[in-house]
């Protein structure tokens, strides 16, 4: 991690940022933080915090694992597109037609809803070992989430893979790389430094797609807001935080998907 | 599979009610995201520094946020004012007609979108048109409808195609808050019958043959767009 140091260029950036017409930006920033401040009621926050902390992490642990899973699966999805026999990329392609077409929270209550209704029909799932785990909700949450980023991320992969210069993959053959060596050293690295401003934008868009979640009985930071709202009868104060906790979240996924691009050297391009 | 056959022990006619339901919502959103869009990316690109730094606030909030938070929050606060105002002016508060909310949260929601793809759009039109237009002594207005807007078209069409998609989609999170949009008629139909897997896999064949046809039809509008331009990867 770099240190920030307040040094003369922050400083004048700062005071760049603060023209004179900005006073409009200033001033509805400060009208919001009087109101928050004077009208709002924030009695309700000790209550909830250890709630909404708990929250916080199941979303931001939500987000690392489907993520982390659903490229793993991206990753193949996306080779077989172009490189695959048709028995294996055409299912590829049909999983991401089907993937992209369809709601996600659709997909979600498939899972859940429509999984579990089939249960009783098959007596023997009751006895395995999984059941424990099949009676809880976040098996279909991760589930869904999971194959929903697999699905768009195959078809950025796919493209990835595809634009990386046949020049490169030729001279690789020519050093006399095996054909996996070639994939690990020379294709994958390239093919993800291309997807990498687009998986930045899924990301966040995998951010903004857990919250559908809370339909399903699990607890995320969105399921607190409506939980306040609940029991408390207070409604816009919970969801302004709550919008402010993912811009927070979303600025945070930004500047390191900057970092990370800022990291690989450019001649890879 | 009775269950969704059109006739009366059957749900296939509320399904297809849900479906006609998520399009009208769908296509109303969209088009109220291109107007706004079109605003948008006009102020963004030649409007005043003040207008830039509310477009940009705007569209920042709107694509960090989930569209879910946003609903609700556009939703309790709209139907919230809406009946403050029509109390002040001594009216009964009234429910605000579902179709129409579910329009202008989504619309908003779309727009933002909307503003950046149009944005982009613009800025990849040849300034060499747009001087062409200015030498010809066309106002601003003429100059958008004559010469902008259709030549931002063909470099504006693959990200309204994604923005149309998306909004079919999103009609989907509707149902959350209680609008009877497909999703929510399918969740109520399988709740009824207890044929969960049937009706989701039903709702799901419905909103894929949507999409499919979409395709079919954006492909189409995109030919027609860049006919008489060089074809795509041509250099």
């Amino acid at each position: 991690m770099a240190v920030v140091a307040i040094n003369r260029t922050t400083w004048q950036r700062t005071l760049g940022w603060l023209q004179p017409h900005r006073v409009v930006l200033i001033g509805i920033a400060a009208a919001l933080v009087l109101s928050a401040a004077f009208f709002m009621r924030w009695d309700w926050l000790p209550d909830f915090l250890g709630l909404a902390l708990q929250g916080l992490w199941r979303t931001i642990w939500l987000l690392i694992v489907t993520c982390t899973l659903g490229l793993m699966l991206a990753i193949p999805i996306g080779l077989v597109q172009v490189t695959g026999p048709w028995y294996l990329s055409l299912p590829a392609k049909a999983f991401c037609t089907i993937i992209r077409g369809t709601p996600l929270l659709l997909q979600l209550w498939l899972l859940y809803f429509g999984l579990g209704s089939l249960f009783p029909q098959f007596p023997w799932i009751r006895d395995s070992f999984l059941w424990p785990i099949l009676r809880q909700a976040w098996p279909y949450g991760v589930l869904a989430l999971t194959l929903s980023y697999a699905g768009y991320e195959g078809e950025v992969m796919r493209g990835a893979f595809a634009g990386v210069a046949r020049g490169q993959l030729e001279a690789a053959r020519a050093f006399g790389m095996s054909r996996w060596k070639i994939f690990r050293r020379v294709w994958l690295p390239q093919a993800l430094h291309r997807a990498l401003p687009t998986l930045a934008g899924e990301t966040v868009l995998q951010l903004k797609a857990t919250p559908l979640v809370a339909t399903i009985t699990m607890v995320d930071i969105y399921s607190v807001a409506s939980r306040v709202r609940q029991e408390t009868f207070i409604t816009y104060e919970p969801l302004l935080l709550l919008a402010l906790v993912y811009l927070t979240i979303t600025g945070i996924l930004v500047f390191a998907f900057r970092k990370l691009e800022a990291r690989i050297p450019q001649r890879l391009g | 599979m009775e269950l969704l056959s059109l006739s009366a022990p059957g749900w296939g006619v509320n399904l297809l009610q849900g479906l006609a339901n998520s399009i009208q919502i769908a296509a109303g959103a969209f088009g109220l995201g291109l107007m706004i869009g079109i605003c948008g990316a006009w102020g963004k690109l030649y409007g005043g520094p003040v207008v830039r730094d509310l477009l940009e606030v705007y569209t920042t909030v709107v694509r960090a946020v989930p569209e879910l938070v946003l609903i609700l929050i556009l939703y309790f606060a709209g139907t919230d004012l809406i009946n403050r105002l029509l109390g002040a002016f001594g009216y009964p508060p009234t429910d605000i007609n579902g179709l129409v909310a579910g329009i202008c949260v989504l619309g908003v929601v779309q727009g933002a979108y909307s503003t950046e793809v149009l944005r982009g759009a613009i800025q990849a039109i040849p300034q060499g048109q747009i001087e062409a237009a200015r030498a010809f002594g066309m106002s601003p207005g003429l100059m958008l409808r004559r010469i902008t807007l259709p030549a931002m078209l063909p470099f504006a069409i693959p990200g309204l195609a994604n923005l149309w998609l998306i909004a079919t989609k999103d009609t989907a999170l509707l149902a959350i808050v209680g609008f009877t949009e497909l999703t929510q008629t399918t969740r109520q139909a399988a709740g009824t019958t207890k044929a969960y897997f049937t009706f989701f896999m039903a709702a799901g064949v419905l909103y894929l043959a949507l999409t499919l046809v979409s395709n079919v039809v954006i492909a189409r509008i995109e030919r027609r767009s860049r006919r008489g331009m060089p074809p795509v990867g041509a250099h």
